[in-house]
């Protein structure tokens, strides 16, 4: 897969940067000329997954979570987002829905099910003690000019 | 940020801006706070001004509805734009709470 763009960001697993990462995030991606709801889709996933390294991951404490923004020829958006956190030991049991380790907290459990519903694929590798990554894609198709 | 008023025993709470884990937690407060006051017979929620909204506005209503339903109270959802609905329909929300 062809690269043909791509930021790096790297920021602190604080609540008050979830707004700044789903931003910057999606506004790299209106190169592709996406339409708003494509971009609300990719905000919404990248909300997930950095409030996931919030909540979860680094829990009581704080760490720092490393996005990567990529742009491919055949216009797919690539989105990686790490984290050096407490890792997860069942991902499957993770990634069903309505399962939460922290329903004192009002979390749902839906963060991985709204990541999937919203990006084309989400692949999740993690380690127990060493943390989490996360790789979702989505395909921008261009748009018909209407003239 | 919500802007809550009282009316016929009735509680309307206008939420506006972003829904995330970093800012449901004060519109939470504030809503259970007007609920505990009130015990109003339903809690209408109104998302019109809500420019964004990932899964914490699940647990937002959720949490409500949780909190209502000791009372004998009902919590209805008003003015969700399609973004919203699409969230919301993953959790089955519509069986707990009324979607209008």
């Amino acid at each position: 897969m062809e690269i043909v763009n791509e930021v790096n960001l790297t920021i602190w697993s604080k609540s008050s940067n979830e707004s700044y990462a789903r931003v910057a995030v999606s506004s790299f991606f209106t190169q592709l000329d996406p339409t708003v709801d494509e971009i609300t889709d990719i905000k919404t996933a990248v909300s997930e997954a950095v409030t996931n390294c919030i909540v979860h991951a680094y829990r009581n404490t704080v760490g720092k979570i490393y996005i990567t923004a990529r742009i491919t020829a055949d216009r797919y958006a690539y989105i990686k987002i790490r984290d050096k956190g407490c890792g997860i030991s069942d991902v499957k049991q993770a990634m069903e829905p309505m399962f939460t380790t922290a329903p004192d907290e009002e979390r749902a459990g839906l963060g991985f099910a709204v990541m999937q519903t919203f990006m084309d694929k989400v692949k999740v590798t993690s380690a127990p003690g060493k943390g989490t990554t996360i790789v979702m894609t989505k395909k921008i198709r261009p748009r018909r000019n209407n003239g | 940020m919500v802007r809550i008023e009282s009316k016929n025993e009735n509680l309307y709470a206008y939420l506006s801006g972003e829904i995330d884990h970093a800012s449901s937690q004060s519109m939470r407060e504030e809503i259970d706070f007007e609920v505990e006051k009130y015990h109003p017979q339903k809690l209408y929620l109104d998302f019109k001004g809500v420019t964004f909204m990932d899964s914490s506005g699940i647990g937002l209503v959720m949490g409500r509805y949780k909190q209502m339903e000791p009372i004998g109270g009902e919590v209805h959802v008003v003015n969700t734009s399609s973004h919203i609905k699409k969230v919301m329909s993953l959790s089955g929300l519509d069986r707990l709470v009324t979607l209008e």
